[in-house]
């Protein structure tokens, strides 16, 4: 929307300043404004503190890779879910983002292993099977010892068109494949729940 | 100072949708009388959104719209049809996107075109609902070049203006229509036409779905059939469209899938 970089006038900056100024905007969710508070933050801060900033960055870099399993982000290989000996290797939970098995691992329902796609079906935006790690979990699948693959994209259409598209190509392989449930979240009126939501949570619903 | 008004409300089809910062998405409509439209949904990536059912891509609903400083916003949305066979079966998903996408990338923003929000209206409760849906799909796309003002000429030849004979023409994308034979020398980028798909190609320009819903096409000629409005469209918007690959892919995973169903003599 901001056409010129939020530094100002060449002159009336720094160029250190202006260029970190620049980087920090690129990021998502970050304004012209905090882009401007981040930096003058770290120029009064402690050089230690910049040091440590700039050497995390670095690290994320050169250390993180994908865990050659289950595609999550990780800094060995495998990661530290795929070489945990409590964990059910008989069940694969699908996810789109490496952020989804946070979000899952907190919930503590889960107790198998993930699989980890980096996106989702996309077909206006051109992202097809072959732009996800899907034939990475179809060899999964084909060296055995797999009973059930759950599902877990997101609940919208690309997420469902995703779970779609797998599912038929991994039923032949011989697992049981799931999709999460819809409904109602937990501590919402009913009132206000919207009419798609409400009528998959009639539909999904279950006995007392 | 006399202001406009703040909010609006108008039906609209949502033809697609796209992340904005944490939790918000931009969407955009094809609206009955603004034409299409980018509008924010606030807050629709969170669980606990009543937005984010009504502004799924390929929803049809009542929205409430705001005016903002940059976009406008979307303040209330009711779902009329949310076409749930279109989201349970890849095959009709994997057509509506096309058909969306097509709408999508052939039209100007808040350029009003009612005839169109009809038509693809019409076409994905059609790709809900009937089993033809490829026939649907090319019937869409000959209403869609003829009313944003490419409809292949399919009665005389583009170069000589004489009347087309029963016999082997060429389609000329390029050209907008059909060449004759006696014209075929000193034209590119031709193909070769059918009779026969010649005579669908004239039928899918007929005035109403009625008709062409009982044609039966075999799959050969549903092949050249849509490899000629491909390459219409293709000329037409200068690109590709890049959900024909899925429609592509989603068919080949069908064809597979019925193989091994049936594990005939014939592989091919």
């Amino acid at each position: 929307m901001n056409e010129n970089p939020p530094a100002g006038r060449a002159s009336a900056t720094a160029p250190p300043v202006a260029r970190l100024i620049e980087a920090f905007h690129r990021l998502p969710g970050i304004g012209p404004k905090s882009a401007q508070r981040l930096t003058y933050h770290l120029l009064r801060a402690p050089e230690a503190e910049a040091r440590s900033l700039a050497q995390a960055i670095v690290e994320l870099k050169e250390r993180i890779i994908l865990c050659s399993v289950c595609q999550n982000v990780t800094e060995a290989d495998p990661c530290g879910i795929c070489s945990d000996p409590a964990r059910d290797r008989s069940t694969i939970c699908v996810v789109e983002e490496p952020l989804d098995i946070l979000a899952l691992e907190r919930s503590g329902g889960h107790r198998g292993l993930y699989h980890v796609l980096h996106g989702a079906i996309s077909p206006m935006d051109g992202i097809g099977p072959e732009d996800l790690k899907v034939s990475q979990l179809v060899a999964r699948l084909r060296k055995g010892g797999v009973n059930e693959v759950i599902m877990a994209t997101n609940p919208n259409l690309e997420g469902e068109a995703t779970a779609m598209y797998v599912g038929r190509l991994l039923t032949p392989l011989g697992a049981r494949v799931t999709r999460l449930a819809r409904g109602l979240p937990v501590g919402a009126d009913l009132e206000y729940a919207d009419d798609l939501t409400l009528a998959r949570a009639l539909e999904h619903r279950q006995e007392v | 100072m006399p202001q406009p008004l703040r909010v609006y409300k108008t039906p609209a089809i949502v033809l697609r949708q796209r992340k904005l910062g944490d939790a918000d998405k931009i969407v955009t409509l094809y609206t009955a009388n603004l034409g299409k439209l980018d509008a924010v949904a606030k807050g629709v990536r969170r669980v606990t959104s009543r937005l984010a059912g009504p502004v799924e891509p390929l929803s049809h609903g009542s929205f409430l719209l705001a005016h903002g400083r940059n976009l406008d916003i979307i303040t209330q949305a009711q779902s009329i049809e949310a076409f749930q066979p279109l989201r349970e079966d890849l095959s009709r998903l994997s057509r509506a996107l096309y058909a969306a996408e097509l709408v999508d990338r052939f039209t100007e923003e808040r350029a009003e075109n009612f005839a169109l929000y009809r038509l693809l209206l019409d076409t994905l409760r059609r790709l809900a609902q009937r089993d033809d849906l490829d026939l649907v799909l090319r019937y869409f796309e000959m209403a869609l070049l003829g009313q944003l003002g490419y409809r292949p000429e399919l009665r005389q030849c583009v170069v000589c203006t004489t009347a087309l004979e029963a016999t082997a023409n060429s389609w000329a994308p390029s050209a907008g229509g059909v060449v004759c034979p006696r014209c075929r020398p000193g034209e590119t980028a031709l193909r070769s036409l059918s009779v026969n798909a010649l005579k669908v190609l004239r039928l899918l320009q007929g005035d109403s779905y009625a008709d062409i819903g009982r044609l039966r096409v075999d799959p050969d000629l549903a092949n050249e059939i849509e490899r000629h409005l491909r390459d219409a469209i293709h000329y037409a918007l200068e690109r590709d469209v890049r959900s024909a690959a899925f429609v592509d892919a989603v068919r080949r995973q069908v064809r597979r899938a019925a193989a091994r169903a049936e594990p005939g003599p014939s592989p091919s």
